[in-house]
């Protein structure tokens, strides 16, 4: 676009002489598409009934415009809890709020007991997971899981969600009661891992409530009825936290396939 | 809808069907209600019939990759979908809408065929306008923005049509896709089967004759977990001329073709 349009054939165009099977016109109109500066210059060459056309139309698109179709809202938010949050959610971020404040006060009212806190942090996440990923709780679940995404990617991202809910929880109960954070915090990692890596065989739901059920009567009540804190929940257990979590996240990653199906059962 | 082609396109697959099955067997529950089937399918809209229990929801469920066959051979767009590493690829290009349609109550339709597109990995950019435009062709336009509670039934049916269609998948699968529809919203229904079926596989699970007459270029009949039939809907009027039981030439030329093959059997 070197060159605009010289002033005689711009005229010439605007009044029409330059008709349209003249090959001057294919030039021109081509240059008009794209220079802003040429189409101002022809708007002020047109003639009347060129100009009431131009008027009408005008007109119809502003009216157009005001009764049509409102443009959609951006909901950038909305999009994004659409992603990462289960649909079940709520009534399950309420119970573990329950619990865990359950717990807590347990631990305020008798505090020679054994710390409840630390024996429920294992299994706080379970409950959200159970739900996160189930035929019986989600109900575009068929729908959904014909699709690309739907596997580890869309599990993990609700993992995410589930985590970012629990751990803070924990932590402000465990620094009330003076735990030492790791002592949560690890024990509540593995048991996610844990919960995830069976759940691809068994299905999530089946998964979390197996292990949640066998820590609550394997350690979990037996604690509470004598009255001492079991050494897994003690520091010297940490090291073998670590390692059971890190192996068990390693797993869930190698096993991302095992989520890609249903399995038949879950 | 001009989009950039994707290099796994323009990979050659295996084979030319969108649909290849050979001697497939999928559970539901304990029971295999998909015994034996061999079927391939190219593109076009094809009528899946069947009498209830034949196997039909179950035969779309493992087509649609819900559900893992139990044995036999399947092949989707080319690639063998038993085969756990090629389901996402195959996945991006399907469209199902399952007959028991769940959904969520609090989303506008906007929100969840926006979320189906974005589910099946279509690229961010082109998401709002592949779903208004999928909101557009299920005649929806008006209520986009109204949250699915606040739907009468036929019009929660159309969302899943319209989610289904979003990506413009190479392969769409509706199980009764009609149900819940008045009169007038079927013939438009049947008009949209036949734009998609130009250029997409298209596989329609009903339980109406007439659906099946009216928008499908051939008709499949399965009954006990087989492929008992296969043919174009003019077969059904011809078989319907002057036996069977129904209300039209082809309902009564289905209900023969029933008759004959279980009487076969
Ligand atoms: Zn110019």
């Amino acid at each position: 676009m070197t060159a605009h349009v010289p002033a005689a054939t711009l005229t010439a165009y605007a009044s029409g002489d330059l008709g349209a099977d003249d090959a001057m016109a294919w030039p021109v109109e081509a240059h008009l598409e794209n220079c802003p500066r040429c189409q101002d210059r022809l708007a002020e060459l047109v003639t009347g009934p060129v100009q009431e056309i131009l008027a009408v139309a005008r007109t119809a698109v502003l009216a157009e415009s005001r009764s049509g179709p409102r443009p959609a809202r951006r909901r950038r938010l909305r999009r994004l809890s659409y992603r990462w949050l289960s649909p079940s959610v709520i009534p399950w971020a309420l119970v573990t709020l329950i619990a865990v404040a359950a717990a807590f006060l347990l631990d305020e009212a008798f505090s020679a007991r054994s710390s409840v806190v630390l024996l429920l942090a294992p299994v706080a996440p379970l409950s959200g997971l159970a739900v996160a990923w189930s035929r019986r709780w989600d109900p575009a679940w068929e729908t959904v899981s014909g699709t690309a995404r739907a596997g580890l990617d869309l599990l993990l991202r609700r993992t995410v969600v589930i985590l970012l809910t629990v751990l803070p929880l924990l932590a402000v109960v465990g620094w009330r009661v003076g735990a030492n954070p790791a002592l949560w915090l690890l024990p509540c990692l593995t048991f996610t891992a844990a919960a995830l890596l069976l759940g691809g065989l068994i299905g999530v739901s089946r998964a979390a409530a197996l292990i949640g059920a066998a820590w609550m009567l394997a350690v979990a009540l037996p604690a509470l009825v004598m009255v001492r804190l079991p050494v897994l929940v003690q520091p010297e257990s940490l090291r073998g936290w670590a390692v059971a979590a890190v192996a068990l996240a390693g797993l869930v990653v190698l096993r991302a396939g095992d989520h890609r199906q249903h399995a038949g059962r879950n | 809808m001009v989009r950039a082609v994707r290099a796994d396109e323009l990979a050659p697959s295996t084979g030319a069907w969108q649909v290849e099955a050979t001697g497939l067997r999928v559970k539901a529950g304990s029971r295999l209600a998909v015994d034996g089937l061999d079927l391939t399918l190219g593109p076009g809209v094809h009528g899946l019939l069947g009498p209830n229990g034949a196997g039909k929801t179950t035969l779309m469920r493992a087509l649609g990759t819900v559900i893992r066959p139990k044995g036999g051979r399947l092949h989707l767009l080319g690639r063998d979908v038993t085969d756990r590493r090629s389901l996402r690829a195959v996945r991006a290009r399907l469209g199902y809408l399952p007959q028991m349609f769940g959904f969520y109550p609090k989303f506008t339709v906007r929100d969840y065929v926006e979320y189906m597109a974005w589910l099946r990995e279509m690229p961010a950019a082109a998401v709002p306008a592949a779903a208004q435009r999928a909101v557009d062709r299920v005649g929806l336009t008006d209520r986009a923005d109204s949250r699915l509670k606040s739907l009468s039934g036929g019009m929660v049916r159309r969302v899943g049509i319209a989610q289904a269609i979003v990506n413009e998948p190479d392969l769409l699968l509706l199980d009764e896709p009609t149900v819940g529809l008045d009169p007038e919203q079927r013939v438009e229904f049947r008009e949209l089967l036949r734009d998609l079926g130009d250029t997409s596989c298209v596989l329609v699970s009903t339980h109406l004759v007439e659906d099946v007459v009216a928008a499908c270029g051939d008709v499949l009949l399965v009954d006990q977990g087989r492929l008992v039939f296969r043919g174009v809907p003019a077969d059904l009027a011809r078989l319907g001329a002057h036996d069977g039981a129904g209300d039209s030439a082809a309902e009564r030329g289905y209900s023969v073709l029933l008759r004959d093959h279980r009487s076969a059997a």
